[in-house]
């Protein structure tokens, strides 16, 4: 039982670290509405300027700040060259664009800082404590502290600031906001410019994980079923979606695993996602503006 | 206009524009014929039989495949690849356990195989559309790659997890050597984009489309598009099936689940929306860019002799991210993509020729 | 007049330039009379931090033998680079672009650099008569030459690596008859070349008694609670390691948080490089790897490409720490038996570039013995290789175990011999049957 629980805990921490990928995609979905493939890029391209200026000798606040600068940077760029040339096209254009724009970001990142593979030190030990007897590790804790801290900030910008306001408008009415005054170039530069300092938030702490280096960019893979979950729009699906996620894949690689000997967590959340589709066309939270046959 | 009538005078977009394009198509055909068959086996080395030609081909195949989903029927798949594992899987072990089988009936075989897992991956079509559905089809994706490596029974136990073929021969003539791998995909190939027109022409092709248009009018005349819907899986996947079984043992030669993973899939997206969505031809312009821009780059470093003067990582780097800005770019500046483009290239040609001979006249 | 917008141009360029180029330059001999060394590169992409360290190795002391050594008996090299980015497509295109040699230089042998790649190329390369070399990745079953006359895994295999292991635990639990009931878990990642140890373990584990615990990891490998939940569990007393890319430092992380002793875990060769330990931080120090690729700079022919080619700045390396990294050292190797299997090839053909027919004899006529090894100044370095037509892998599979120390590698024991014999029949058996599948007559010495 202690096994079962221990299994569940970790799969659950293991969900929370997808989630805060994810969020970078729902942020950009909801405004812009594109699915934006190149946020693992992105995340890349974060944490290896991150631990580029780290080594170089830059304190971790200059760093910090210089990162989220390159990133808002990067987001005006995008915004400029590729979204506002492509405003109107459909889903699938703008989501290949992205693809395309992944290229560009991974070959940058490796042309500019190299392919070398970084330690990140966050100064937070990933080691166990226990926790009304469970083991626990601390780097868990500290992530799961961060994913929760992300949300509540993001949620207090999107109800209380006039810019959350706009935005939310947009993602309710692209075209009621811009009648009554809204612009729309400056929201997504804004939404870019904030998917990218989450995306430096995950990069952080995957990369203290599994070392900073260009697999990084792979964890968009995992983060894809949660969205189709939680829904492409809604933090609130990420964060579930993510959990759920990570709870079944670890507990089906325990329990399933063994009967077909081998893993199954490649596909597993994929597959419970499409099953969650049919059941449940309407998404998680019912938010979701899917056109449903 | 009534629905119906509507449905009838649906223009099937491809063929309207090439029959403008062209005055007499059978001339057009004859000529791609002779050139497919005759020209380019007699002219082609082999190094551009192998490595150029028959990736451009087949890939253009499953472009075509992907194509007849997305473009006419207006449904959504980011798994093209997994439908293409499934077919060179399925020729492999047809090949290898029903030896009896000649290889035509051992293609046609696998590409039903293909078709009837694009069914059961089709379904969550009945009950939603848009990108929630593509991103669905990525459960075909990861499932396959993950059967395919994980049962050994479907590699004969190759400690290596992969397949080759076991005999590449019809009627006799061994097809191993480069000419006669093009060769069998040529005729695969053209043979399938046969059947295409004529399904795209057919009742169904009109339905797809008019389901693509105007799926609620559809159904108020009568269209089962629960039924349209999972025969364009169907077909399509059919379609990326052979194309999978030629990618494996026309091109590769050998293959293993990882050939035709998430990358291959966006590639055949990639080639659809370059080539042009709703069209024949246009999967295999998109297939010949895919192909070649990578290739191009590499030579272009290679001709100017650069690769002495600057670092070769940066150069190989510096060629990733000049392919992601040329692909954003033809998303920008073309979106009918490349064949309405080269559509626009000739009738500008002719346009010209009206009009340096009306003063004449 | 249609606008002609700029991809439209490119694309037709691109159409222009590849179809002039496309074709061998045939008239161009520039370099008649060199050896083309066509090097697969991947310069970019998840692999390209092993690839750079390797590549460098690889051409530093090809640079060696061509400015120091005056070439391979006077033959000089030509290094023409071609990227892959790892893909087998682009492998492809690579390989058909070198086969016939490039520009008068002749190809003796290609190395393609990627395991997928080595096995892709494996029918085309018996049509075409190009020797394929793959040190260290190369297919377990072509070491069988009668029926693969060009595949040549050298050096190492999986089976062979698995058995280094046992004998290394049988060692520190003292003696191979206290195997019994010891319980060794591989943690593998899941893929052919994960897999590939799940056949030997279970015979090893049949013949000694230890109790053999299989366990994938998905790739990429970024979460692994699961799965050292599931050694501890089991209670686990040595895990081995056959990780990939991240897979490794996320699992010397974990088995950290679970309690598991770090150095009961040895790791693969693919497990056991700088950029695989550091990335987890101080948790990793004395966790062991298998080594076929010796890290150091303590070698003779180190010493002689730190004198003439990275102190000169003739390297390939920008960053020079990278120097005698495990990476770094492999493609030295590497590029070793490229050039002893040349000067095999001028003892039998005269001095001047080997056609791949030559190179094809000399590679199954391969002998690096003790004496070669201490001449070339890598006596550690490389373990003698003897190959022939009966076994294209080579005479005496060795590995040295290696211990990280928090910043580098030690080297922990002298080369640990696999016993070569015991699953020779296994493999032999395997290759006949793919001969069968494949209805290939099976080659024997005289023909």
């Amino acid at each position: 039982m202690n096994f079962f629980l221990e299994t569940l805990v970790s799969g659950l921490s293991a969900g929370v670290m997808y989630s805060l990928v994810a969020i970078g995609f729902v942020l950009i979905y909801k405004a812009s509405g594109v699915f934006n493939f190149a946020q693992g890029s992105m995340l890349l391209f974060a944490s290896l300027t991150f631990v580029t200026l780290v080594e170089k000798g830059a304190p971790f606040g200059v760093a910090l700040g210089t990162t989220a600068l390159v990133m808002i940077l990067g987001a005006i760029l995008i915004e400029r060259l590729v979204l506002r040339p492509l405003v109107n096209r459909d889903a699938l254009t703008l989501f290949m664009a992205t693809l395309g724009l992944s290229f560009v970001i991974e070959g940058l990142a490796q042309l500019l800082m190299g392919s070398d593979v970084h330690m990140l030190d966050l100064g937070i030990d990933d080691l166990p404590v226990s926790v009304g007897g469970l083991m626990i590790s601390q780097f868990d804790l500290f992530a799961s502290g961060a994913a929760l801290a992300l949300v509540a900030v993001l949620s207090i910008v999107f109800n209380k600031t006039r810019m959350g306001i706009s935005l939310r408008a947009v993602a309710d009415d692209t075209l009621a906001a811009q009648s009554i005054g809204i612009r729309l170039p400056a929201i997504w530069r804004i939404v870019w410019s904030v998917a990218g300092i989450v995306a430096l938030a995950a990069g952080l702490i995957w990369g203290a994980r599994q070392g900073v280096q260009y697999s990084l960019s792979l964890v968009t893979l995992k983060a894809l079923p949660v969205l189709i979950i939680g829904g492409f729009s809604s933090i609130a699906g990420a964060i579930v979606g993510g959990l759920l996620v990570g709870a079944t894949e670890s507990l089906a690689d325990i329990y399933i695993g063994p009967l077909v000997q081998g893993s199954v967590s490649t596909w597993f959340a994929y597959i419970l996602a499409v099953v969650f589709l049919l059941v449940r066309p309407a998404g998680l939270f019912g938010d979701r503006a899917i056109e449903r046959v | 206009m009534t629905v119906a009538s509507q449905i009838a005078d649906t223009p099937v977009r491809g063929v309207q524009r090439r029959a403008g394009l062209i005055g007499r198509p059978l001339v057009l055909i004859t000529i791609g014929l002779v050139v497919a068959f005759v020209a380019i086996p007699l002219v082609a080395t082999d190094y551009w039989l192998s490595s150029i030609i028959i990736p451009t081909i087949v890939m253009g195949l499953a472009g075509l495949g992907l194509n007849l989903l997305m473009g006419y029927a207006g449904l959504v798949s980011l798994g093209a690849a997994a439908f293409m594992s499934i077919g060179a899987f399925a020729t492999y072990n047809l090949l290898l356990r029903l030896p009896v089988l000649p290889l035509p009936v051992v293609l046609v075989l696998a590409g039903l195989i293909a078709a009837a897992a694009g069914i059961l991956f089709g379904l969550p079509s009945l009950r939603i559309k848009g990108f929630y559905l593509g991103a669905s089809t990525l459960g075909a994706q990861f499932f396959f790659e993950w059967l395919f490596t994980n049962f050994k029974w479907f590699s004969n136990g190759s400690q290596s997890l992969t397949i080759s073929a076991p005999r590449l021969a019809f009627l006799g003539w061994d097809l191993s050597a480069a000419t006669g791998r093009y060769l069998l995909v040529a005729a695969v190939t053209a043979l399938l984009i046969l059947l295409a027109y004529a399904i795209v022409h057919s009742r169904v092709g009109r339905e797809w489309m008019a389901i693509r248009d105007q799926d609620t009018a559809a159904a108020v005349i009568g269209i089962r598009i629960g039924r349209r819907k999972l025969l364009a899986y169907a077909i399509s996947s059919f379609f990326c099936g052979i194309a999978g079984a030629l990618w494996a043992f026309g091109y590769l030669g050998t293959a293993d689940a990882h050939a035709f993973d998430l990358d291959k899939s966006f590639q055949v997206l990639f080639i659809v929306l370059i080539g042009g969505t709703a069209t024949l031809f246009g999967s295999f312009f998109g297939a010949a860019f895919i192909v070649l821009t990578p290739i191009l780059l590499d030579r272009i470093v290679l001709a100017t002799s650069l690769t002495a003067s600057a670092d070769q990582g940066a150069l190989a780097n510096l060629q990733r991210i000049i392919f992601g800005v040329i692909i954003i770019l033809l998303l920008i500046k073309e979106p009918d993509g490349l064949s309405s483009l080269l559509r626009r290239g000739l009738s500008g040609v002719r346009r010209r020729d009206t009009a340096s001979r009306a003063p004449l006249g | 007049m249609p606008s002609l917008s700029v991809p439209t141009i490119i694309l037709a360029g691109a159409l222009g330039l590849v179809a002039l180029t496309g074709s061998q330059p045939a008239s161009a001999q520039e370099h008649k009379g060199e050896q083309l060394y066509p090097l697969f590169t991947y310069r970019t992409g998840p692999y390209a931090p092993s690839f750079i360290p390797f590549g460098a190795g690889n051409r530093d002391y090809l640079r060696y033998i061509n400015e120091v050594e005056g070439g391979v008996d006077g033959v000089k090299i030509f290094i023409q680079e071609c990227e892959t980015g790892y893909t087998i497509e682009r492998g492809i295109e690579c390989y058909e672009r070198y086969k016939n040699g490039y520009d008068g230089a002749l190809t003796a042998a290609i190395y393609p650099h990627s395991s997928g790649l080595d096995v892709a190329l494996t029918d085309k390369a018996r049509i075409d008569k190009i020797p394929i070399v793959s040190p260290g990745g190369g297919q377990n079953i072509a070491t069988d030459g009668r029926v693969f006359p060009y595949q040549y895994p050298l050096i190492f295999d999986y089976w062979s690596e698995a058995q280094i292991v046992v004998d290394y635990i049988a060692h520190q639990v003292g003696g191979t008859d206290k195997l019994k009931g010891v319980k060794i878990a591989t943690l593998y990642h899941d893929s052919g070349y994960g897999r590939d140890t799940i056949e030997p373990l279970d015979i090893l584990s049949k013949k000694f008694g230890f109790e053999d615990i299989q366990i994938p990891v998905p790739h990429p490998g970024e979460q692994q609670q699961a799965q050292w939940q599931q050694i501890r569990q089991a209670g686990a007393d040595w895990v081995f390691l056959r990780g990939w890319g991240v897979m490794t430092p996320v699992a010397i992380k974990t088995a950290a948080r679970v309690g598991f002793p770090v150095n009961h875990i040895i790791g693969d060769i693919w497990s056991g490089s700088e950029d695989d330990a550091r990335p987890a931080g101080g948790v990793a120090k004395g966790y062991l790897a298998v080594s076929v690729f010796p890290p150091g700079t303590d070698y003779d022919i180190l010493k002689k490409l730190k004198e003439t080619i990275i102190d000169t700045g003739k390297s390939d390396l920008k960053d020079d720490t990278k120097f005698g990294t495990v990476y770094y050292n492999y493609g030295v190797i590497e590029a070793i038996t490229f050039v002893e299997a040349l000067r095999t090839g001028h003892r039998k053909f005269g001095n001047h570039p080997l056609t791949a027919a030559e190179g094809q004899w000399a590679l199954e006529n391969l002998a690096i013995d003790d004496q070669r090894i201490a001449a070339l100044g890598a006596k550690g370095l490389i373990s003698p290789l003897q190959t022939s037509i009966a076994n294209h892998k080579g005479e005496t599979i060795a590995a040295k175990i290696i211990q990280w120390d928090g910043t580098r590698w030690d080297t922990l024991t002298d080369w640990i011999k696999a016993d070569t014999t015991l699953f020779a029949d296994v493999i032999r058996a395997k290759a006949a049957a793919y001969a069968q599948e494949k209805g290939l007559v099976l080659r024997t010495a005289s023909n």
